[in-house]
């Protein structure tokens, strides 16, 4: 993960905003002031701040549905602050919290948009309609409907879909899952960090949503009145090292348990633990114990798969098959859990510990509180560190 | 000639007075596409500037208190007399409601529909005849509906300027009411009047669903 922080060095800047500045008409305040940044090819940056602060302003200009009063806007490197503007909107992808859908058409027709615009033939806009369906996990059956016919979270899909019909590029995202319930908002979430797996758009993504942002950035803007920048970093930086109070404020309560939630059980070390097999003799399995030096052992089946923790004590029981022996093994997470799922899982099941087990719930290892913490302590930056670190 | 009872009447005149509704029909269908030519134009060059918008609506709104008889006698000096007047007169009574209710169409739709258009890369013009007149259309054939019944009735008083239609038939009727049949030409030309109306109901109806998108209603 140290590998993701830093200067990205290296990375391409696909949209470049200097000086962009915003003076809304009768207005003697701008509502975005003096802006300058890069954003990367292939990440998400997203923008949060208070109401008002100008984010969605900011992002609106960039594909000039607001113009702005100064400055410039690059795109890969040209300026497009004064090009056609709907030759500009039609290469950048454009979803906002209402959504938008157009009513009187169906949901092809709405996905077809662009495509259509750009005079793409009959059937490579039919072909591309059904893949971006079956890309945002809608069936085909849905290309006849109308909007109205719709949930709320199968009109955002769309609304991405159509967005990304033509394959844009950049692609602007204001609030996008901000209408829809929790549990639909996180499904959306994930699903579309899968997409962005494979499609590696650069997305520009507003929210006023810190966890969001966390979760959903490759980097975020945290921004003050006026669109200022008071620091634009990667989640972790911004997590261990709030530039300034502001940005703590910001951040809220629980920044360290946020962060855990960045950080995989594969990226902390994770340690050997004696294991037996459920068909062993328990005389194989004593033996073991008292060879590793540890108070239990974990037993697994036949497929790998952990079962039960048993200790001496237990073993001593004559009588008692191992299948029933000691207690179930519980607090199970994967490589790609979160530390925070890991640690929620070991105090949820009164666990020093968790196993830790591969996509098919092989045993891999064991991750103990200890581990967690010691990662804890080495996300903080060194001046911070209370050992003075590893 | 002596007086028959009415439905002898018609009988003996169902002939003329389909002829004569035709004729209605026509003069009404004519002025109601000049009214939606001007009022759907004046709507879309209007709708997004609010001060526009209300001057126009206000001499649309003040052509309609000008009482008829009034505004045929005005045209007669610069029109002469006969079908012409009719369908200007017609027209500028037709015009209120369907400009009304285009700008109202085309104001409510829906600001995220259209963000998200013009966000696409939709022209303005693109954004007009692919987005907000298509949505706005359901009222606007509503107020041309209500036009087309308004201008009905007007349309009798043509007569006045030697229009055509069901017109003739009760003016002739009433000025000499008393006489034999004198009450059978107005009852004639009321009823044709209101099978007119209920006919245009009905195709009003029929376009309004035939016209607008499934996704809409
Ligand atoms: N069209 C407009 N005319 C005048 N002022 C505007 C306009 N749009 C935005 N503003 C003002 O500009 C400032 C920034 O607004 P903006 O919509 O960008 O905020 P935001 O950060 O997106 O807020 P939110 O989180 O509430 O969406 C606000 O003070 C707002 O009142
Ligand atoms: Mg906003």
């Amino acid at each position: 993960m140290e590998g993701v922080d830093g200067s990205n060095s290296g990375t391409k800047a696909m949209i470049r905003l200097e000086n962009l500045t915003k003076t809304f008409p009768g207005q003697t305040e701008p509502a975005v002031e003096d802006l300058s940044m890069e954003i990367y090819e292939g990440e998400i940056v997203v923008f949060v701040g208070p109401s008002g602060c100008g984010k969605t302003t900011t992002m609106k200009m960039i594909n000039r549905i607001i113009e702005p009063s100064g400055g410039r806007i690059f795109l890969n490197d040209e300026d497009v602050t004064t090009t056609n503007s709907d030759k500009l909107r039609r290469r950048i992808g454009y979803v906002i919290q209402q959504i938008g859908l157009f009513p009187h058409m169906t949901i092809a027709d709405n996905i077809a948009t662009v495509p259509k615009m750009l005079g793409w033939d009959k059937k490579r806009i039919s072909e591309r309609t059904d893949e971006l369906l079956e890309t945002v996990g809608m069936d085909r059956s849905y290309r006849d409907r109308y909007p109205k016919e719709l949930s709320g979270g199968q009109r955002q899909r769309v609304g991405v879909a159509r967005a990304m019909a033509a394959d844009p590029p950049i692609m602007l995202m204001d609030e996008p899952f901000g209408a829809v319930d929790p549990i639909t908002r996180e499904r959306l979430q994930d699903e579309f960090l899968r997409l962005q797996e494979e499609i590696k758009k650069t997305i520009v993504f507003v929210t006023h949503d810190i966890d969001e942002a966390i979760k959903m950035g490759d980097r975020i803007a945290i921004l003050r009145e006026k669109s200022v920048i008071a620091q634009y970093d990667t989640p972790e930086r911004i997590l261990t090292d709030p530039a300034d109070e502001y940005v703590e404020n910001f951040i809220g309560a629980g920044a360290s348990l946020k962060r855990l939630s960045l950080s995989k059980v594969r990226d902390i070390k994770t340690s050997e633990w004696p294991v037996a097999r459920l068909t062993d003799s328990p005389d194989e399995v004593k033996e073991l114990l008292r060879k590793s030096g540890k108070d239990y052992v974990l037993l697994l089946d036949e497929d790998r798969k952990p079962k039960r923790w048993v200790g001496l004590e237990e073993l001593e029981l004559n009588g008692v098959p191992l299948r029933n022996a000691g207690w179930p093994a519980v607090a199970i997470v994967e490589g790609k859990s979160s530390l925070y799922e890991t640690l929620d899982t070991m105090i949820t099941s009164y666990k020093g510990s968790a196993i830790v087990v591969d996509d098919r719930g092989r045993y891999e290892s064991i991750v103990d509180f200890g581990t967690v913490l010691q990662a804890i302590e080495e996300m903080r930056p060194e001046e911070n560190r209370v050992g003075g670190g590893a | 000639m002596n007086s028959m009872g009415f439905f002898e009447y018609l009988a003996s005149r169902w002939d003329d007075l389909l002829e004569l509704s035709i004729e209605h029909a026509q003069v009404v269908l004519i002025s109601l596409l000049v009214a939606t030519a001007i009022g759907v134009t004046l709507g879309v060059l209007t709708y997004r500037r609010p001060a526009a918008a209300q001057a126009v609506l206000a001499v649309a709104s003040a052509i309609l208190t000008v009482p008829s008889f009034a505004l045929f006698g005005l045209l007669i000096p610069i029109l002469g007399l006969g079908y012409t007047p009719t369908v200007v007169a017609l027209s500028c009574y037709a015009v209120l409601s369907i400009l009304r209710n285009t700008i109202t169409g085309l104001q409510s739709v829906d600001p995220a529909v259209t963000e998200s258009a013009k966000g696409m890369g939709l022209s303005d013009w693109q954004q007009l005849f692919k987005i907000e007149m298509p949505l706005a259309w359901p009222v606007i054939i509503a107020g041309i509906r209500v036009s087309a019944l308004l201008i009905l009735g007007i349309a009798a008083i043509a007569a006045y300027v030697n229009g055509p239609g069901l017109g003739g038939d009760i003016f002739s009727g009433l000025s000499r009411i008393g006489g034999a049949n004198s009450l059978n030409l107005v009852l004639g030309g009321f009823l044709g009047i209101i099978v007119l109306a209920l006919v245009f109901e009905v195709l009003f109806a029929l376009l309004g669903r035939l016209t607008t998108s499934r996704g809409l209603n």
